[in-house]
């Protein structure tokens, strides 16, 4: 015990030392969070800063090896890390698809060839990686997905489509499921890396009801894949797929904690000063639904870190922590009334409450819908018959 | 502190489970003494039972002869009493009533948790006044006399007021009706003259009754803690007792929803296991998604109360108005998905209806604890 509450004096003096006044800031908008990458800008120079420091210190993955980049914490130092940063506010250093989804996969079915090479670049934010994993065709059902790798010998040539590609015209290299057996549908998927430079590689960003484009069409046109850029074993990469799944549901699920799990009431009042009595009741009751949602993150967060928990638990966890965040912008923008409706004035930040608003809309879509992650609770955890 | 059991507490949560389901099962205990009209509402031999387990004085100091135990362990045995409804006095007394004593003189624990650590002694507290919890406004007062007070007034909804050796009561000995301070809290014996009882038998079968003071005469032994200065204590034991009444509300909701998510493995129509309709599927994965949280935030707020944060009073508001939710979403769940049997006596499930429906009230419902959230928290 004292040990760790040595450790988390260290931690208060090195963020004391390391995290600029400006990173404790909350993040306005997409301008404030760094998503590292061969194309990456800074947009402050205490946000470069921070970066650098939290990457120096291995702060950018805490809890992964010092091998691959990491600060090799154990999963009690991480959540004091994760305490002492959320208590003074400080931003995320680094964002990323490759921390939160393929890191963690890589962990468990990377080579240590693979580990050594794809971790620490993802570590050091120096590529910035997308998910291909859904097709036009292939959404909720994602295991009929049709994008195929034809077998050249040392090489695959991979032609199809992906959909609803996160910020695939900002990422460097993409993790995706290529189909290498047509006659298997399960066992007939790979899980392949590589460049988005390759030739025949295109994007298209998709516009969306918020006005923005987070997500992109993925065009592969004959592209080749050297046979080394698979991880786990060919054609068993729905394996890896799933075990990935978990972690995006995680990720998507806020269970971290930040603003995705803090009571909005006070916020609220403070913002619009007098509130309805009826709007009050259920800001009320969604503050406490969202504390005690708060509460389960950490439990959630503390039973992995010792495998205890469900191995589908990502899945309930997803599916109330999005259904939440919906709400919690519906009350928004009902408490923001007409200034919420704004779509790009100034003083609205260029309509940040309602593009955010119609954002959340898509939270109980990606990466599993609620609909299939309530099919997967009742399947996996309530064992419930023909699920 | 990590968000689970350690070793210790998931050994205790083991015994605390099989003794449970085997003595305090319902056909042993909650349909036992209903169907004799018992007039206590359960029975003393399990409370017997409970102290050899350790339980009676769980949260009693060591140096008072009792576990030295807190309220994340308090709530283990607490959720299995709800699992299985089992009808006791350990959330009065053993939970509410021990956190007041604590705050007691040398004199009153040496009098009182002697008893209940043995499993001879019951425990009542009596703060309600009227048909809602609102514990902020206290009418029945104590008049200063001689060296002594005279009680008047009355209390409602107190659990087991005529079976219990000792009645906790918060009083005003000081002050308006309204105010936060001139609070004092007493420990009257059950002899005392001029108490009153009225007994009711409530929904779930428990005992309650509506407790009249009318000049009981107490001498200056029986306040606990300071004269005028009761309301942290009375403040410390709502937060024990909020956090207790979720934990055995949780266990309810378990109950429940286990009871359910079996039958739905084992009844069919249209020639299938009602449990592969997915109409029904998704309603039994929401459910286990708010019992869980329910969970969740009642083990943060009793690991809160444990060391002494600031925010155990936010985090017992939330997990009681939380749990509540959860809960009543089991039972009602429960007795649908079960169709007609659910509404019989023979079954269960109702069962489990009555006595959620009885915990909600205890100690505040979710609107008033939502309320308190929102209180706490600035708007």
């Amino acid at each position: 015990m004292s040990d760790l509450e040595a450790f988390r004096t260290e931690v208060r003096d090195w963020l004391a030392a390391n995290c600029p006044e400006e990173m404790r800031k909350p993040v306005r908008g997409e301008e404030d969070v760094f998503w590292g990458g061969r194309r990456a800008v800074f947009n402050s120079d205490a946000q470069k800063q921070w970066f650098l420091a939290c990457r120096d210190k291995g702060y950018t993955v805490p809890d992964w090896p010092r091998d691959y980049g990491g600060a090799g914490l154990s999963a009690a130092q991480a959540k004091i890390l994760r305490q002492e940063m959320s208590s003074i506010g400080a931003r995320l250093p680094l964002s990323s698809f490759g921390i939160w989804m393929l890191g963690p996969a890589l962990l468990k079915f990377g080579t240590e060839e693979q580990k050594k090479h794809y971790l620490t670049q993802i570590a050091r934010g120096e590529i910035r990686w997308c998910q291909g994993y859904s097709e036009p065709g292939s959404g909720s059902d994602l295991v009929s997905m049709q994008t195929f790798g034809a077998d050249e010998g040392d090489h695959w040539v991979v032609n199809g489509q992906k959909i609803w590609t996160s910020y695939a015209d900002e990422a460097d290299w993409i993790f995706c499921l290529v189909r290498t057996d047509k006659s298997n549908k399960y066992q007939g998927i790979t899980f392949m890396l590589f460049d988005m430079e390759t030739a025949g590689v295109s994007t298209k960003p998709i516009l969306l009801i918020s006005g923005n484009s987070p997500f992109c069409e993925t065009f592969f046109d004959d592209v080749k894949v050297p046979k080394e850029q698979h991880v786990g074993e060919i054609n068993r990469g729905w394996d890896v797929a799933k075990y990935l799944l978990g972690h995006e549901r995680e990720m998507i699920s806020g269970a971290g904690g930040g603003d995705r799990t803090a009571g909005i009431g006070a916020v609220i009042k403070r913002m619009v000063g007098e509130i309805d009595p009826v709007l009050r009741a259920q800001l009320a009751q969604f503050d406490v639904d969202a504390l005690a949602y708060s509460a389960m993150g950490e439990k959630f967060l503390d039973e992995v870190n010792v495998g205890k928990g469900h191995p589908a638990q990502p899945n309930m966890m997803k599916y109330a922590g999005t259904e939440l965040n919906k709400r919690r912008h519906e009350l928004m923008m009902a408490a923001g009334g007409s200034r919420a409706l704004e779509w790009d004035s100034a003083e609205t930040g260029g309509g940040k409450a309602a593009r955010g608003w119609l954002r959340t809309k898509a939270n109980s879509i990606e990466g599993g819908t609620s609909e299939v992650m309530l099919n997967v609770i009742a399947k996996r955890i309530l064992d419930l018959p023909g699920a | 502190m990590p968000l689970y059991h350690d070793d210790d507490q998931a050994m205790l949560a083991d015994s605390a489970r099989q003794f449970m389901a085997d003595e305090g099962a319902i056909t042993k205990q909650l349909r036992h003494w209903r169907d004799r009209d018992c007039k206590d509402g359960f029975g003393h031999g399990l409370w017997k039972q409970f102290a050899e387990m350790g339980f009676t004085g769980m949260l009693v100091a060591e140096n008072d002869g009792g576990l030295g135990m807190g309220h994340v362990e308090a709530g283990i045995v607490l959720e299995e009493i709800g699992r299985n409804l089992t009808p006791s006095p350990f959330l009065t007394s053993s939970v509410l009533a021990a956190t007041a004593l604590a705050h007691g003189s040398d004199d009153a624990r040496g009098r009182w948790l002697p008893g209940l650590i043995a499993g001879d002694s019951v425990f009542a507290v009596a703060i309600d006044e009227g048909g809602k919890h609102r514990p902020e406004r206290i009418k029945t007062r104590a008049q200063k006399s001689g060296n002594g007070f005279r009680l008047s007034g009355q209390k409602d909804f107190v659990l087991q007021g005529a079976s219990a050796d000792m009645l906790v009561v918060a009083a005003r000995t000081s002050g308006d009706d309204n105010d936060e301070g001139g609070i004092t809290l007493f420990a009257v014996p059950r002899d005392a003259a001029n108490m009153t009882h009225e007994a009711v038998r409530l929904v779930d079968s428990s005992m309650a009754t509506h407790t009249k003071f009318a000049d009981v005469e107490l001498d200056g032994d029986a306040v606990i803690g300071e004269v005028d200065g009761g309301r942290a204590v009375l403040n410390q034991m709502l937060m024990a007792g909020r956090i207790g009444a979720a934990a055995e509300g949780v266990g309810v909701a378990s109950g429940a929803m286990d009871m359910t998510v079996d039958y739905l493995k084992q009844r069919k129509q249209f020639g299938k296991l009602i449990g592969e309709f997915q109409a029904l599927q998704h309603r039994a994965a929401h459910l286990y998604s708010e019992v869980e949280i329910a969970r969740a935030a009642t083990i943060k707020a009793a690991q809160l109360l444990d060391a002494g944060s600031e925010k155990a009073d936010l985090m017992a508001s939330v997990a009681k108005a939380k749990v509540a939710q959860a809960a009543g979403l089991a039972v009602r769940e429960g007795v649908q998905m079960h169709g007609g049997i659910g509404m019989t006596d023979e079954y269960d499930i109702g069962l489990f209806m009555k006595r959620d429906r009885a915990l909600q009230e205890f100690l505040g419902d979710q609107y008033y604890h939502a309320g308190r959230v929102a209180e706490l928290s600035g708007y």
